[in-house]
Protein backbone atom coordinates (compact mmCIF):
# COMPACT_ATOMS: atom_id res chain seq x y z
CA UNK A 1 0.00 0.00 0.00
CA UNK A 2 1.50 3.16 -0.78
CA UNK A 3 2.32 5.84 2.01
CA UNK A 4 -0.66 8.21 2.67
CA UNK A 5 -1.11 11.79 4.47
CA UNK A 6 -4.48 11.83 6.49
CA UNK A 7 -5.67 15.44 6.83
CA UNK A 8 -8.42 15.70 9.39
CA UNK A 9 -10.23 18.30 9.11
CA UNK A 10 -12.32 20.05 11.86
CA UNK A 11 -15.97 20.79 12.17
CA UNK A 12 -18.06 22.49 14.40
CA UNK A 13 -21.78 22.88 14.98
CA UNK A 14 -21.94 21.34 11.66
CA UNK A 15 -19.81 23.57 10.06
CA UNK A 16 -16.80 22.97 8.38
CA UNK A 17 -13.87 25.14 10.09
CA UNK A 18 -12.29 26.93 7.03
CA UNK A 19 -8.64 26.46 8.17
CA UNK A 20 -9.43 22.66 7.31
CA UNK A 21 -8.62 23.78 3.63
CA UNK A 22 -4.59 24.96 4.64
CA UNK A 23 -4.51 22.14 6.08
CA UNK A 24 -5.54 20.01 3.10
CA UNK A 25 -3.56 22.79 0.91
CA UNK A 26 -0.45 21.63 3.32
CA UNK A 27 -0.92 17.90 2.58
CA UNK A 28 -0.89 18.34 -1.15
CA UNK A 29 2.31 20.08 -0.96
CA UNK A 30 4.10 17.14 0.96
CA UNK A 31 2.44 15.10 -1.73
CA UNK A 32 3.87 17.01 -4.72
CA UNK A 33 7.48 16.15 -2.81
CA UNK A 34 7.03 13.00 -1.59
CA UNK A 35 4.81 11.21 -4.13
CA UNK A 36 2.17 10.01 -1.15
CA UNK A 37 -0.97 10.13 -1.15
CA UNK A 38 -3.88 12.35 0.36
CA UNK A 39 -6.49 11.69 2.32
CA UNK A 40 -9.22 13.25 4.74
CA UNK A 41 -11.35 12.62 7.56
CA UNK A 42 -13.58 14.86 9.52
CA UNK A 43 -15.53 13.22 12.66
CA UNK A 44 -19.17 14.03 14.10
CA UNK A 45 -22.34 12.74 13.91
CA UNK A 46 -24.37 13.69 10.89
CA UNK A 47 -21.64 15.38 8.84
CA UNK A 48 -22.34 13.89 5.50
CA UNK A 49 -22.48 17.01 3.88
CA UNK A 50 -19.29 18.08 5.26
CA UNK A 51 -17.32 15.50 3.79
CA UNK A 52 -18.47 15.76 0.71
CA UNK A 53 -17.72 19.62 0.20
CA UNK A 54 -13.92 18.04 1.51
CA UNK A 55 -14.62 15.50 -1.47
CA UNK A 56 -14.29 18.66 -3.93
CA UNK A 57 -10.82 18.95 -3.39
CA UNK A 58 -7.93 16.99 -4.85
CA UNK A 59 -7.53 13.99 -2.34
CA UNK A 60 -7.87 10.23 -2.71
CA UNK A 61 -10.57 9.75 -0.27
CA UNK A 62 -12.81 11.62 2.41
CA UNK A 63 -13.99 9.49 5.33
CA UNK A 64 -16.83 9.96 7.83
CA UNK A 65 -16.21 9.05 10.89
CA UNK A 66 -19.25 8.98 12.67
CA UNK A 67 -20.73 8.29 15.77
CA UNK A 68 -23.59 9.82 18.21
CA UNK A 69 -20.86 10.42 21.00
CA UNK A 70 -19.02 12.76 18.36
CA UNK A 71 -21.78 14.95 18.31
CA UNK A 72 -20.33 17.46 20.64
CA UNK A 73 -16.73 17.57 20.96
CA UNK A 74 -15.06 16.41 23.67
CA UNK A 75 -11.27 14.49 23.55
CA UNK A 76 -12.07 11.12 24.80
CA UNK A 77 -14.39 10.02 22.04
CA UNK A 78 -12.66 11.87 19.55
CA UNK A 79 -9.23 10.00 20.85
CA UNK A 80 -11.06 6.95 20.65
CA UNK A 81 -12.35 7.23 17.43
CA UNK A 82 -9.20 8.81 15.34
CA UNK A 83 -6.81 6.35 17.88
CA UNK A 84 -9.09 3.30 16.21
CA UNK A 85 -9.21 4.81 12.43
CA UNK A 86 -5.15 5.49 12.56
CA UNK A 87 -4.44 1.97 13.82
CA UNK A 88 -6.50 0.30 10.79
CA UNK A 89 -4.94 3.16 8.22
CA UNK A 90 -1.59 3.03 9.34
CA UNK A 91 -0.99 6.67 7.43
CA UNK A 92 2.38 7.87 7.20
CA UNK A 93 1.73 11.33 8.20
CA UNK A 94 -0.92 12.81 9.79
CA UNK A 95 -1.83 16.60 9.47
CA UNK A 96 -4.03 19.16 11.64
CA UNK A 97 -4.67 22.51 11.88
CA UNK A 98 -3.59 24.10 15.12
CA UNK A 99 -6.69 24.85 16.53
CA UNK A 100 -7.92 25.20 19.69
CA UNK A 101 -9.74 21.89 19.57
CA UNK A 102 -7.00 20.34 18.18
CA UNK A 103 -4.35 21.64 20.90
CA UNK A 104 -7.35 19.80 23.39
CA UNK A 105 -6.88 16.19 21.72
CA UNK A 106 -4.04 15.65 19.41
CA UNK A 107 -1.30 15.25 22.25
CA UNK A 108 -3.39 12.77 23.73
CA UNK A 109 -4.03 10.97 20.72
CA UNK A 110 -0.52 10.70 19.67
CA UNK A 111 0.58 9.36 23.37
CA UNK A 112 -2.39 7.25 23.55
CA UNK A 113 -0.30 5.99 19.80
CA UNK A 114 3.00 5.81 21.85
CA UNK A 115 3.91 8.62 18.72
CA UNK A 116 4.69 12.53 19.51
CA UNK A 117 3.45 15.51 17.80
CA UNK A 118 5.39 18.65 16.07
CA UNK A 119 2.78 21.06 17.23
CA UNK A 120 2.44 24.57 15.45
CA UNK A 121 4.52 24.25 12.13
CA UNK A 122 4.76 27.03 9.30
CA UNK A 123 6.25 25.17 6.71
CA UNK A 124 8.29 22.01 5.68
CA UNK A 125 11.08 21.23 3.17
CA UNK A 126 12.37 17.22 2.11
CA UNK A 127 16.02 17.04 2.78
CA UNK A 128 16.38 13.37 1.77
CA UNK A 129 14.18 10.82 2.36
CA UNK A 130 13.94 13.03 5.95
CA UNK A 131 11.20 15.37 5.65
CA UNK A 132 11.83 18.44 8.09
CA UNK A 133 9.14 20.60 9.83
CA UNK A 134 9.90 24.41 10.29
CA UNK A 135 8.18 25.67 13.87
CA UNK A 136 8.83 29.48 15.92
CA UNK A 137 10.62 29.19 18.81
CA UNK A 138 11.11 31.28 21.72
CA UNK A 139 8.26 33.30 20.58
CA UNK A 140 8.97 33.72 16.89
CA UNK A 141 12.57 34.77 18.18
CA UNK A 142 14.09 31.89 16.36
CA UNK A 143 12.94 29.12 13.79
CA UNK A 144 13.80 25.90 13.95
CA UNK A 145 13.89 22.43 11.78
CA UNK A 146 12.36 19.65 13.23
CA UNK A 147 12.01 15.83 12.35
CA UNK A 148 10.42 12.90 13.99
CA UNK A 149 12.81 10.38 14.92
CA UNK A 150 10.22 7.87 16.08
CA UNK A 151 8.37 5.39 13.58
CA UNK A 152 5.11 6.42 11.68
CA UNK A 153 2.76 7.35 11.88
CA UNK A 154 4.11 11.02 12.34
CA UNK A 155 1.36 13.62 13.77
CA UNK A 156 2.20 17.48 12.85
CA UNK A 157 -0.21 20.81 12.83
CA UNK A 158 0.03 23.57 10.95
CA UNK A 159 -0.07 27.27 12.10
CA UNK A 160 -3.38 29.04 10.63
CA UNK A 161 -1.79 30.89 7.61
CA UNK A 162 0.85 28.77 7.08
CA UNK A 163 -1.01 27.77 4.16
CA UNK A 164 -3.30 29.44 1.90
CA UNK A 165 -6.71 27.57 1.66
CA UNK A 166 -7.45 28.77 -1.41
CA UNK A 167 -4.24 26.94 -3.23
CA UNK A 168 -5.88 23.73 -1.95
CA UNK A 169 -6.64 21.82 -5.39
CA UNK A 170 -9.61 21.03 -6.20
CA UNK A 171 -10.48 17.27 -8.17
CA UNK A 172 -11.27 16.62 -11.51
CA UNK A 173 -14.56 15.21 -10.00
CA UNK A 174 -15.87 14.36 -6.37
CA UNK A 175 -13.09 12.38 -4.61
CA UNK A 176 -15.21 8.98 -3.25
CA UNK A 177 -16.44 9.32 0.53
CA UNK A 178 -16.88 6.29 3.00
CA UNK A 179 -19.00 6.15 5.95
CA UNK A 180 -16.27 4.45 9.29
CA UNK A 181 -19.03 3.94 12.18
CA UNK A 182 -16.60 4.51 15.05
CA UNK A 183 -17.21 2.49 17.84
CA UNK A 184 -17.26 5.35 20.87
CA UNK A 185 -18.07 3.00 24.42
CA UNK A 186 -19.68 5.41 26.77
CA UNK A 187 -17.41 4.57 29.21
CA UNK A 188 -13.99 6.02 27.49
CA UNK A 189 -16.49 9.47 27.77
CA UNK A 190 -15.11 11.74 31.52
CA UNK A 191 -16.16 15.20 30.15
CA UNK A 192 -19.39 16.52 29.43
CA UNK A 193 -19.31 19.41 27.37
CA UNK A 194 -22.22 22.18 27.48
CA UNK A 195 -22.85 24.87 24.44
CA UNK A 196 -20.24 27.12 23.25
CA UNK A 197 -21.82 30.86 24.45
CA UNK A 198 -20.47 34.51 23.61
CA UNK A 199 -19.79 36.66 26.26
CA UNK A 200 -22.38 39.29 26.54
CA UNK A 201 -21.31 42.15 24.56
CA UNK A 202 -18.97 42.04 21.34
CA UNK A 203 -19.53 45.44 20.90
CA UNK A 204 -16.63 46.08 18.67
CA UNK A 205 -15.87 44.27 15.11
CA UNK A 206 -12.64 44.79 14.19
CA UNK A 207 -12.72 42.80 11.27
CA UNK A 208 -14.46 45.32 9.25
CA UNK A 209 -11.58 48.16 10.75
CA UNK A 210 -9.83 50.32 7.89
CA UNK A 211 -7.07 51.23 10.12
CA UNK A 212 -6.07 49.56 13.58
CA UNK A 213 -3.78 50.99 16.24
CA UNK A 214 -2.89 48.64 18.16
CA UNK A 215 -0.86 48.57 21.71
CA UNK A 216 1.00 45.67 23.42
CA UNK A 217 3.16 45.71 26.61
CA UNK A 218 5.81 48.76 25.85
CA UNK A 219 2.71 50.92 26.58
CA UNK A 220 3.60 50.12 30.27
CA UNK A 221 1.07 51.81 31.96
CA UNK A 222 -2.76 51.85 31.69
CA UNK A 223 -2.87 56.02 31.45
CA UNK A 224 -0.42 55.73 28.51
CA UNK A 225 -3.38 54.33 26.27
CA UNK A 226 -4.23 57.62 25.81
CA UNK A 227 -1.65 58.28 23.27
CA UNK A 228 -2.41 55.40 20.58
CA UNK A 229 -6.12 56.72 21.30
CA UNK A 230 -4.94 60.13 20.32
CA UNK A 231 -2.97 58.40 17.20
CA UNK A 232 -6.15 56.35 16.47
CA UNK A 233 -8.81 59.34 16.46
CA UNK A 234 -6.35 61.49 14.54
CA UNK A 235 -5.92 58.34 11.85
CA UNK A 236 -9.82 57.55 11.73
CA UNK A 237 -9.26 54.33 12.77
CA UNK A 238 -9.55 51.79 15.45
CA UNK A 239 -7.82 51.12 19.00
CA UNK A 240 -6.88 47.73 19.63
CA UNK A 241 -4.93 45.60 21.84
CA UNK A 242 -2.40 42.38 22.25
CA UNK A 243 -3.29 39.79 24.81
CA UNK A 244 -1.50 40.91 27.82
CA UNK A 245 -3.08 44.69 27.71
CA UNK A 246 -6.32 43.48 27.91
CA UNK A 247 -5.40 40.34 30.62
CA UNK A 248 -4.57 43.34 32.27
CA UNK A 249 -7.88 45.27 31.99
CA UNK A 250 -6.45 48.42 30.24
CA UNK A 251 -8.92 47.41 27.24
CA UNK A 252 -11.94 45.24 27.30
CA UNK A 253 -11.56 42.00 25.65
CA UNK A 254 -13.35 42.59 22.53
CA UNK A 255 -10.44 44.82 21.26
CA UNK A 256 -7.91 41.65 21.53
CA UNK A 257 -6.18 41.29 18.43
CA UNK A 258 -4.29 37.43 18.39
CA UNK A 259 -5.72 33.98 18.60
CA UNK A 260 -7.52 34.20 21.08
CA UNK A 261 -9.05 37.53 19.90
CA UNK A 262 -10.07 39.01 16.19
CA UNK A 263 -8.48 38.00 12.68
CA UNK A 264 -7.39 41.39 11.54
CA UNK A 265 -6.50 42.62 8.25
CA UNK A 266 -6.97 46.09 7.93
CA UNK A 267 -5.24 48.68 5.64
CA UNK A 268 -3.36 49.70 7.98
CA UNK A 269 -2.55 47.95 11.10
CA UNK A 270 -0.23 50.33 13.20
CA UNK A 271 1.67 48.40 15.88
CA UNK A 272 3.24 50.41 19.07
CA UNK A 273 5.39 48.41 21.39
CA UNK A 274 3.73 45.03 20.19
CA UNK A 275 6.63 42.62 20.26
CA UNK A 276 4.86 39.89 17.85
CA UNK A 277 4.55 37.16 19.74
CA UNK A 278 3.35 34.19 17.32
CA UNK A 279 -0.46 34.17 19.07
CA UNK A 280 -0.60 37.83 18.14
CA UNK A 281 0.87 37.88 14.76
CA UNK A 282 -1.91 34.85 13.68
CA UNK A 283 -4.26 38.11 13.96
CA UNK A 284 -3.00 40.42 12.16
CA UNK A 285 -0.22 39.12 9.13
CA UNK A 286 -3.21 39.26 6.50
CA UNK A 287 -3.30 43.14 7.37
CA UNK A 288 -2.09 44.93 3.79
CA UNK A 289 0.02 47.28 5.26
CA UNK A 290 2.17 46.76 8.89
CA UNK A 291 3.98 49.75 10.56
CA UNK A 292 5.67 49.03 14.07
CA UNK A 293 6.99 50.95 16.62
CA UNK A 294 9.45 49.38 19.31
CA UNK A 295 12.11 49.87 21.16
CA UNK A 296 14.02 46.60 21.00
CA UNK A 297 15.37 46.24 17.28
CA UNK A 298 15.07 42.21 17.45
CA UNK A 299 11.30 42.02 18.09
CA UNK A 300 9.95 39.46 15.95
CA UNK A 301 7.33 42.37 14.89
CA UNK A 302 9.76 43.52 12.56
CA UNK A 303 9.76 40.76 10.70
CA UNK A 304 6.33 41.36 9.10
CA UNK A 305 6.25 45.24 9.53
CA UNK A 306 6.53 46.87 6.43
CA UNK A 307 8.04 50.07 7.90
CA UNK A 308 9.65 49.81 10.86
CA UNK A 309 10.66 52.82 14.05
CA UNK A 310 13.22 51.40 16.42
CA UNK A 311 12.97 54.03 19.06
CA UNK A 312 11.18 55.30 22.48
CA UNK A 313 7.34 55.49 21.32
CA UNK A 314 6.86 57.89 24.08
CA UNK A 315 8.46 60.21 22.06
CA UNK A 316 7.22 59.22 18.22
CA UNK A 317 4.15 58.49 19.01
CA UNK A 318 2.97 61.99 20.16
CA UNK A 319 4.96 63.61 17.82
CA UNK A 320 3.05 61.14 14.80
CA UNK A 321 -0.06 62.35 16.00
CA UNK A 322 0.89 66.03 15.79
CA UNK A 323 2.02 65.07 11.74
CA UNK A 324 -1.27 63.33 11.00
CA UNK A 325 -3.34 66.12 12.48
CA UNK A 326 -1.15 68.72 10.49
CA UNK A 327 -1.48 66.54 7.34
CA UNK A 328 -5.38 65.98 7.84
CA UNK A 329 -5.94 69.61 8.41
CA UNK B 1 -7.71 19.93 47.10
CA UNK B 2 -4.36 19.20 46.57
CA UNK B 3 -2.79 20.77 43.79
CA UNK B 4 0.13 20.62 41.31
CA UNK B 5 1.41 23.23 39.14
CA UNK B 6 4.06 22.68 36.92
CA UNK B 7 6.15 25.63 36.06
CA UNK B 8 8.63 26.49 33.22
CA UNK B 9 11.90 29.14 33.83
CA UNK B 10 12.22 30.66 30.26
CA UNK B 11 14.20 33.60 28.66
CA UNK B 12 12.92 37.17 29.96
CA UNK B 13 10.43 38.88 27.33
CA UNK B 14 12.66 40.67 26.14
CA UNK B 15 15.92 39.37 26.80
CA UNK B 16 17.98 39.30 23.55
CA UNK B 17 19.06 36.05 22.85
CA UNK B 18 22.15 34.45 21.56
CA UNK B 19 22.17 30.58 19.69
CA UNK B 20 24.55 28.38 21.08
CA UNK B 21 27.77 26.89 18.87
CA UNK B 22 25.64 23.97 17.54
CA UNK B 23 22.56 26.37 17.14
CA UNK B 24 20.25 23.99 18.68
CA UNK B 25 19.81 25.91 22.10
CA UNK B 26 19.94 29.54 23.11
CA UNK B 27 23.39 30.57 24.62
CA UNK B 28 22.57 30.30 28.75
CA UNK B 29 23.90 33.42 29.79
CA UNK B 30 20.50 35.53 29.56
CA UNK B 31 17.94 36.60 32.50
CA UNK B 32 14.98 34.16 33.23
CA UNK B 33 11.97 34.20 34.70
CA UNK B 34 8.68 32.33 35.08
CA UNK B 35 6.59 31.23 31.80
CA UNK B 36 4.02 33.78 31.80
CA UNK B 37 0.62 31.47 32.07
CA UNK B 38 2.65 29.11 34.87
CA UNK B 39 2.38 32.02 36.93
CA UNK B 40 -1.47 32.52 36.00
CA UNK B 41 -1.68 28.57 36.76
CA UNK B 42 0.29 29.21 40.05
CA UNK B 43 -2.16 31.81 41.10
CA UNK B 44 -5.62 30.19 40.26
CA UNK B 45 -4.01 26.96 42.67
CA UNK B 46 -3.43 29.25 45.10
CA UNK B 47 -6.98 31.17 45.21
CA UNK B 48 -8.74 27.66 45.15
CA UNK B 49 -6.85 26.68 48.00
CA UNK B 50 -8.33 30.10 49.75
CA UNK B 51 -11.66 28.43 48.76
CA UNK B 52 -11.39 25.13 49.58
CA UNK B 53 -8.49 24.39 51.72
CA UNK B 54 -5.62 21.94 50.66
CA UNK B 55 -2.07 21.87 49.23
CA UNK B 56 -0.34 23.69 46.64
CA UNK B 57 2.80 21.81 45.37
CA UNK B 58 5.23 23.70 42.80
CA UNK B 59 7.28 21.65 40.35
CA UNK B 60 9.88 22.55 37.53
CA UNK B 61 12.67 20.93 35.73
CA UNK B 62 16.15 21.86 35.20
CA UNK B 63 19.26 23.53 36.00
CA UNK B 64 20.20 24.66 39.55
CA UNK B 65 19.49 28.44 38.71
CA UNK B 66 15.41 26.82 37.64
CA UNK B 67 15.09 26.53 40.89
CA UNK B 68 14.54 30.45 40.95
CA UNK B 69 10.85 29.52 39.88
CA UNK B 70 10.23 27.35 42.93
CA UNK B 71 11.29 30.12 45.28
CA UNK B 72 8.96 32.86 43.75
CA UNK B 73 6.16 30.13 43.62
CA UNK B 74 6.86 29.10 47.53
CA UNK B 75 7.05 32.71 48.75
CA UNK B 76 3.71 33.45 47.02
CA UNK B 77 2.13 31.18 48.96
CA UNK B 78 2.77 27.34 47.59
CA UNK B 79 3.20 24.40 50.88
CA UNK B 80 5.93 22.94 49.09
CA UNK B 81 8.33 22.61 45.73
CA UNK B 82 9.86 19.36 43.94
CA UNK B 83 13.11 20.18 41.47
CA UNK B 84 13.94 17.83 39.00
CA UNK B 85 17.35 19.08 38.69
CA UNK B 86 19.46 18.65 35.60
CA UNK B 87 20.26 21.02 32.68
CA UNK B 88 19.35 17.22 30.51
CA UNK B 89 16.01 18.15 31.46
CA UNK B 90 15.82 21.69 29.00
CA UNK B 91 16.42 19.22 25.43
CA UNK B 92 13.28 17.07 26.68
CA UNK B 93 10.22 16.48 24.07
CA UNK B 94 7.07 17.26 25.75
CA UNK B 95 6.72 13.38 26.28
CA UNK B 96 9.75 12.87 27.94
CA UNK B 97 9.01 16.23 30.27
CA UNK B 98 5.40 14.39 31.14
CA UNK B 99 6.87 11.15 31.65
CA UNK B 100 9.90 12.50 34.29
CA UNK B 101 6.85 14.67 36.07
CA UNK B 102 4.63 11.88 36.35
CA UNK B 103 7.63 9.67 37.53
CA UNK B 104 8.57 12.33 39.96
CA UNK B 105 5.23 12.42 41.62
CA UNK B 106 4.50 8.93 41.39
CA UNK B 107 3.61 8.19 45.76
CA UNK B 108 1.82 11.62 45.48
CA UNK B 109 -2.19 11.66 45.59
CA UNK B 110 -3.08 15.01 43.59
CA UNK B 111 -6.92 16.06 42.45
CA UNK B 112 -5.45 18.55 39.74
CA UNK B 113 -2.35 19.10 38.02
CA UNK B 114 -2.17 22.54 36.24
CA UNK B 115 0.01 23.64 33.75
CA UNK B 116 -0.18 27.26 31.51
CA UNK B 117 -1.21 26.28 28.25
CA UNK B 118 1.89 26.76 26.60
CA UNK B 119 5.80 27.94 27.06
CA UNK B 120 7.31 31.01 25.67
CA UNK B 121 10.71 29.36 24.89
CA UNK B 122 9.35 25.65 22.77
CA UNK B 123 5.91 26.61 22.76
CA UNK B 124 4.38 23.05 22.55
CA UNK B 125 1.18 23.70 24.22
CA UNK B 126 1.26 19.60 25.12
CA UNK B 127 3.04 18.80 28.31
CA UNK B 128 -0.44 19.03 30.34
CA UNK B 129 -2.36 17.12 28.02
CA UNK B 130 0.25 14.69 27.40
CA UNK B 131 0.77 14.00 31.14
CA UNK B 132 -3.30 13.69 31.63
CA UNK B 133 -2.99 10.66 29.06
CA UNK B 134 0.05 9.10 30.78
CA UNK B 135 -2.00 9.37 34.05
CA UNK B 136 -5.25 8.25 32.66
CA UNK B 137 -6.66 11.29 33.81
CA UNK B 138 -9.54 13.53 31.72
CA UNK B 139 -7.88 16.98 30.82
CA UNK B 140 -9.14 20.00 29.80
CA UNK B 141 -7.47 22.82 27.83
CA UNK B 142 -7.13 26.85 27.37
CA UNK B 143 -9.33 27.32 31.12
CA UNK B 144 -10.47 30.55 32.23
CA UNK B 145 -12.80 29.69 35.28
CA UNK B 146 -12.58 26.33 37.77
CA UNK B 147 -15.58 25.79 40.27
CA UNK B 148 -16.24 23.08 42.18
CA UNK B 149 -19.16 20.57 41.14
CA UNK B 150 -20.83 17.74 43.35
CA UNK B 151 -18.89 15.46 40.94
CA UNK B 152 -15.69 17.13 40.13
CA UNK B 153 -15.27 20.70 38.73
CA UNK B 154 -16.82 22.76 36.30
CA UNK B 155 -14.37 24.79 34.12
CA UNK B 156 -14.88 27.68 31.81
CA UNK B 157 -12.99 26.94 28.26
CA UNK B 158 -11.67 29.27 25.83
CA UNK B 159 -12.47 28.29 22.05
CA UNK B 160 -11.64 30.67 19.46
CA UNK B 161 -13.48 33.83 17.73
CA UNK B 162 -14.72 34.80 21.76
CA UNK B 163 -16.51 31.50 22.23
CA UNK B 164 -16.89 29.85 25.43
CA UNK B 165 -17.68 27.06 27.15
CA UNK B 166 -18.51 25.20 29.83
CA UNK B 167 -17.35 21.43 31.05
CA UNK B 168 -17.59 19.29 34.21
CA UNK B 169 -15.49 16.99 34.60
CA UNK B 170 -14.69 14.13 37.61
CA UNK B 171 -11.32 14.57 39.55
CA UNK B 172 -8.31 13.32 39.52
CA UNK B 173 -7.83 15.91 35.94
CA UNK B 174 -5.33 18.08 34.69
CA UNK B 175 -5.84 21.52 33.28
CA UNK B 176 -4.11 23.79 30.92
CA UNK B 177 -4.28 27.31 32.43
CA UNK B 178 -4.86 30.71 29.73
CA UNK B 179 -3.40 33.87 30.78
CA UNK B 180 -5.50 36.32 32.49
CA UNK B 181 -7.90 34.17 34.09
CA UNK B 182 -7.13 36.00 37.27
CA UNK B 183 -4.93 38.88 38.28
CA UNK B 184 -1.30 38.08 39.59
CA UNK B 185 -0.59 38.74 42.85
CA UNK B 186 3.39 39.92 44.12
CA UNK B 187 5.14 37.67 46.75
CA UNK B 188 5.09 39.47 50.20
CA UNK B 189 8.16 40.11 52.42
CA UNK B 190 6.61 38.15 54.97
CA UNK B 191 6.30 35.35 52.25
CA UNK B 192 9.55 35.90 50.42
CA UNK B 193 11.34 35.24 54.30
CA UNK B 194 8.84 32.05 54.88
CA UNK B 195 9.60 30.50 51.50
CA UNK B 196 13.15 29.52 52.28
CA UNK B 197 11.85 27.37 55.45
CA UNK B 198 9.61 25.28 53.63
CA UNK B 199 10.53 21.93 52.13
CA UNK B 200 11.98 21.60 48.67
CA UNK B 201 12.16 18.00 47.33
CA UNK B 202 15.18 17.45 44.69
CA UNK B 203 14.58 15.00 42.25
CA UNK B 204 18.14 13.69 40.57
CA UNK B 205 17.89 12.96 36.36
CA UNK B 206 18.87 9.35 37.84
CA UNK B 207 15.60 8.78 39.42
CA UNK B 208 13.45 9.28 36.57
CA UNK B 209 15.38 8.45 33.62
CA UNK B 210 14.16 5.14 33.47
CA UNK B 211 10.94 6.63 33.02
CA UNK B 212 11.95 8.54 30.16
CA UNK B 213 13.21 7.66 26.89
CA UNK B 214 14.85 8.96 23.84
CA UNK B 215 13.44 12.09 22.79
CA UNK B 216 10.47 11.16 19.34
CA UNK B 217 11.43 14.65 17.88
CA UNK B 218 14.13 16.29 17.15
CA UNK B 219 15.69 19.74 16.77
CA UNK B 220 17.93 19.57 13.73
CA UNK B 221 18.65 23.30 14.34
CA UNK B 222 17.52 27.13 14.99
CA UNK B 223 18.24 29.80 13.23
CA UNK B 224 16.63 33.62 12.38
CA UNK B 225 13.44 33.52 10.60
CA UNK B 226 13.68 34.40 7.33
CA UNK B 227 11.87 37.29 6.38
CA UNK B 228 8.71 37.17 4.49
CA UNK B 229 8.62 41.04 3.63
CA UNK B 230 11.16 43.62 3.10
CA UNK B 231 10.78 46.32 5.92
CA UNK B 232 11.87 49.66 5.77
CA UNK B 233 13.77 50.91 8.51
CA UNK B 234 12.88 54.74 9.26
CA UNK B 235 15.51 56.32 11.34
CA UNK B 236 15.92 60.56 12.88
CA UNK B 237 14.52 62.22 15.38
CA UNK B 238 11.44 61.83 17.13
CA UNK B 239 9.87 64.76 14.66
CA UNK B 240 11.51 63.25 11.78
CA UNK B 241 10.58 59.95 11.74
CA UNK B 242 6.77 61.31 12.45
CA UNK B 243 7.12 63.57 8.96
CA UNK B 244 8.63 60.21 7.33
CA UNK B 245 5.45 58.08 8.74
CA UNK B 246 3.40 60.85 7.49
CA UNK B 247 4.80 60.62 3.36
CA UNK B 248 4.05 56.72 4.05
CA UNK B 249 1.06 57.03 5.04
CA UNK B 250 0.11 59.72 2.48
CA UNK B 251 1.96 58.09 -0.78
CA UNK B 252 2.56 54.47 0.07
CA UNK B 253 -0.19 53.13 1.92
CA UNK B 254 -2.82 55.96 1.02
CA UNK B 255 -5.06 56.32 3.91
CA UNK B 256 -4.24 60.05 4.36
Amino acid sequence: MADSILVIAEQREERLNRVSFETVAAAQAIAAETGWNVEAAVFGNGISAIAQELAGRKVARVYDIESPRLAKYEPDGTVAALKAFIQQKQPRLVLMPHTYQVRDFAPQLATALGRTLISDAIGFRKEGAKLIFTRQMFQGKFAADVSFACDPPHFATFQAGAFRGDKAEAGASAAPVETVNAEVPESVVRNKPEDPFKEAKQAVDLTQAEIIVSVGRGIKEQKNIELAKALADALGGELAASRPICDSGWLPMDRQIGSSGQTVSPKLYLAIGISGAIQHIVGMKGSRSVIAINKDAEAPIFEIADYGVVGNLFDIVPALTEEVKKAKA
Amino acid sequence: MKILVCMKQVPQKDAPLKLNESATWIRDDVSYEVNEPDAYALEEALRQKEKHGGEVVVITAGPARSQTVLREGLAKGADRAIHLEDAAFVGMDALNVAKVFVAAIKDEKFDLIFTGLQSDDYGFAQTGVIMAELLGWPHATIIMEIQKSDAGIRVKRELESGFFQHVTMPLPAVLTIQSGINKLRYATLLGIKQAKNKPLRKVALEEVRSAAGANLQKIEKLYLPQKSKKTEMLEGAPGEVAKKLVDKLRNDIRVI
